[in-house]
């Protein structure tokens, strides 16, 4: 019996979020009196999973397997589930997480929770704590099965330490040509930008900007930041920046550790989607805007004075702080 | 091409979150329920497939008879027939055994639901069905082609999109962007007066059992007063040594 996790990675660079969700798996490992067993695929240096909390790591490395494939990715984690007689198996909150979860959920006839927030409250039975109603809400939830899939929430549990001794195993699952049923024509992917689903911190702006022309300054302030950048729902659906961009309920879901809304009011379909980032700052020239209640720091005032301000400023501070 | 679009039945995206019988159950008290958006995106695409290629659609959903008023506005939009299983959804993997016995029985060959539902936030109900009914699918779905049984599918990955070739019998879970937001219909009264005659059969379910339960439910925490700084250096000062964020 282990604790299976699957570690992402990116270009063959294992991602954080697998890192954090190694702690995690190490942390009901322990509840459990188990080890972390973690399976990588074309990953090209798994030793750091070791100082998380991996005993072992089941090594999958098959160029048919570069570009994510769903089928086939779930039928190699489904298999290694099996032979490590794996009864959880955490993944993370990752699109690709999203594809995997019902796959294997019916590969293993396990139950699935995703969205976790926290360490089981107990493993028998085996109850998780998750966001619902998009992060207005949390649930406790009961996973019936014997065995149990969870999907670790972004930034919720962080990185724990645990050096661990890890032995490397080299895995090839039998793959067949059904895994193969649905072909890739093309990836557009920008490689040299963040995305809001890594980022640390994401920058974010709304109508109040006015027009597409001025976002210059903000992808300046991103930059400094080393940040992504995003924005509220009108602003994609006017065509002003892309529909990649958008977050909140109906778009994408922010957990960064810090998100800066610039001239954006704080609906609550905008706010459900950004709430679990951890600091959130807002600049608007609305005091009344409802944003400054869901807020940490914020400042009242015009955009178009305070963003380049900020940004020069931030600069200064990067230069000397590093 | 014969088309069923899943359909759940959400809490309005303004609604507040409460909840009664010490935290056992979600309160429904004022609250307004629609299509979940993510299936009101695909469900227009399914609407093109009817009138530029002859697609019938079909809409269903898993709940009680309080559901009839979003799957009679599915109507209304332009749906050909309603289905509902007569059974409460309690979590994604049972729901989707419902929907596979659905799918086997009408014979459809291309299921569109959304990626996930802005309730309980599953995600999985698609994945599961696609799995049960031996269809191929494509999460996160921003654009779909179907030309015989032949489909070019776009998907959304973190920071990108990639475009997939695959075939019928499928499942997609869909979002914005499988039609574009100014895509979207609202009924209008000939719709509204056809959807009151057209067909909603309503379905016992089969056996199936749930994986999860949920047992209570949380509210967040209140959150703290914000703080206001008159200018940038102070918020710098802010985020870099109290907040350490920077
Ligand atoms: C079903 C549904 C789902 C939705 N889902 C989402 C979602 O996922 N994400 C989302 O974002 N929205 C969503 N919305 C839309 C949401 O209700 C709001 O309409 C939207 O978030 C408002 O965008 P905004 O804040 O950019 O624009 P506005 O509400 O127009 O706010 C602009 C803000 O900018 C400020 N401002 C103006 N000029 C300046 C200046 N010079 N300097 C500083 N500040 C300035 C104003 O004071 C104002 O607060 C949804 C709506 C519905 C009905
Ligand atoms: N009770 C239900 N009845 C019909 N379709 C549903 C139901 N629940 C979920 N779905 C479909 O499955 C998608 C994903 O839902 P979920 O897995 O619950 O997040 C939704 O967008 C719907 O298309």
């Amino acid at each position: 019996m282990s604790v299976l996790v699957y570690t992402e990675s990116e270009e063959g660079v294992i991602k954080k979020i697998a890192l954090e969700a190694v702690s995690y798996a190490k942390g009901i490992a322990d509840q459990m009196g188990t080890s972390v067993t973690a399976i990588s695929i074309n990953a090209n240096n798994t030793s750091e999973l070791a100082k998380y909390g991996a005993s072992k790591v089941l090594e999958v490395s098959d160029d048919k397997l570069n570009k994510f494939n769903g089928e086939a990715y779930a039928d190699a984690i489904a298999q290694a589930a099996k032979n490590e007689d794996a009864k959880v198996i955490v993944l993370t909150s990752s699109a690709n997480s999203k594809f995997l979860a019902p796959t294997l959920a019916v590969d293993l006839n396990a139950g699935f929770v995703p969205n976790v927030v926290a360490l089981p409250e107990r493993t028998s039975p085996f109850k998780v704590k998750h966001s619902v109603f998009t992060n207005k809400a949390f649930a406790h939830t009961e996973i019936k099965t014997e065995v149990k899939i969870v999907g670790l929430g972004k930034n919720t549990f962080g990185l724990k330490e645990s050096e661990t001794s890890m032995s490397n195993e080299a895995f090839s699952p039998n793959l067949d040509a059904h895994d193969f049923d649905m072909e890739i024509v093309s990836v557009d992917k920008a490689t040299d930008q963040v995305t809001i689903a890594d980022a640390e911190i994401v920058v974010s702006a709304g109508r109040g900007l006015k027009g597409p022309e001025n976002w210059g300054m903000i992808e300046d302030l991103a930059n400094t930041l080393g940040a992504a950048t995003a924005c509220s729902k009108p602003v994609s659906d006017m065509g002003w920046r892309p529909h990649s961009e958008h977050v909140g309920q109906t778009g994408k879901p922010v957990a960064s550790n810090l998100y800066i809304a610039i001239g954006i009011s704080g609906a609550i379909q905008h706010l459900a989607g950004i709430n679990s980032s951890k600091v959130k700052v807002v600049i608007n020239n609305d005091p009344e805007a409802p944003f400054f209640k869901a807020a940490d720091y914020g400042i009242v005032g015009d955009a178009f004075e305070i963003v380049p301000q900020l940004n020069e400023k931030l600069k200064a501070f990067k230069a000397q702080n590093n | 091409m014969k088309i069923l679009v899943c359909i759940s039945h959400v809490p309005d995206t303004t609604s507040k979150i409460n909840f009664t019988d010490g935290d056992t159950k979600f309160d429904t008290n004022g609250v307004q329920f629609v299509i979940n958006p993510n299936d009101e995106f695909g469900l227009t695409r399914a609407m093109w497939f009817k009138e530029k290629q002859g697609a019938v659609v079909h809409v269903v959903n898993v709940g009680g008879p309080e559901t009839e008023p979003t799957l009679r506005k599915a109507l209304a939009i332009g749906a050909d027939e309603a289905i509902r299983v007569n059974t409460p959804a309690t979590d994604g993997f049972s729901v989707a055994k419902q929907l596979a016995n659905v799918v086997k029985e009408g014979g459809y060959n291309l299921v569109i639901a959304g990626r996930e539902s802005i309730d309980y936030n599953g995600g999985m109900m698609p994945g599961i069905l696609a799995k049960l009914t031996g269809s191929n699918f494509v999460n996160t779905c921003i654009g779909l082609e179907v030309d015989g049984d032949k489909a070019t599918v776009i998907r959304e990955i973190d920071g990108g999109k990639e475009t997939l070739k695959t075939s019928l019998p499928l499942v997609v879970g869909g979002q914005k962007g499988i039609v574009e937001e100014s895509d979207l219909r609202i009924p209008n009264m000939r719709g509204i007066m056809q959807a009151r005659t057209k067909p909603l059969t309503v379905k016992e379910p089969v056996d199936a059992s749930a994986e999860t339960a949920t047992v209570s439910f949380e509210k967040p925490a209140p959150k703290g007063q914000v703080k206001l700084v008159d200018n940038v250096d102070q918020l710098i000062d802010l985020l870099h040594n109290e907040a350490k964020v920077i």
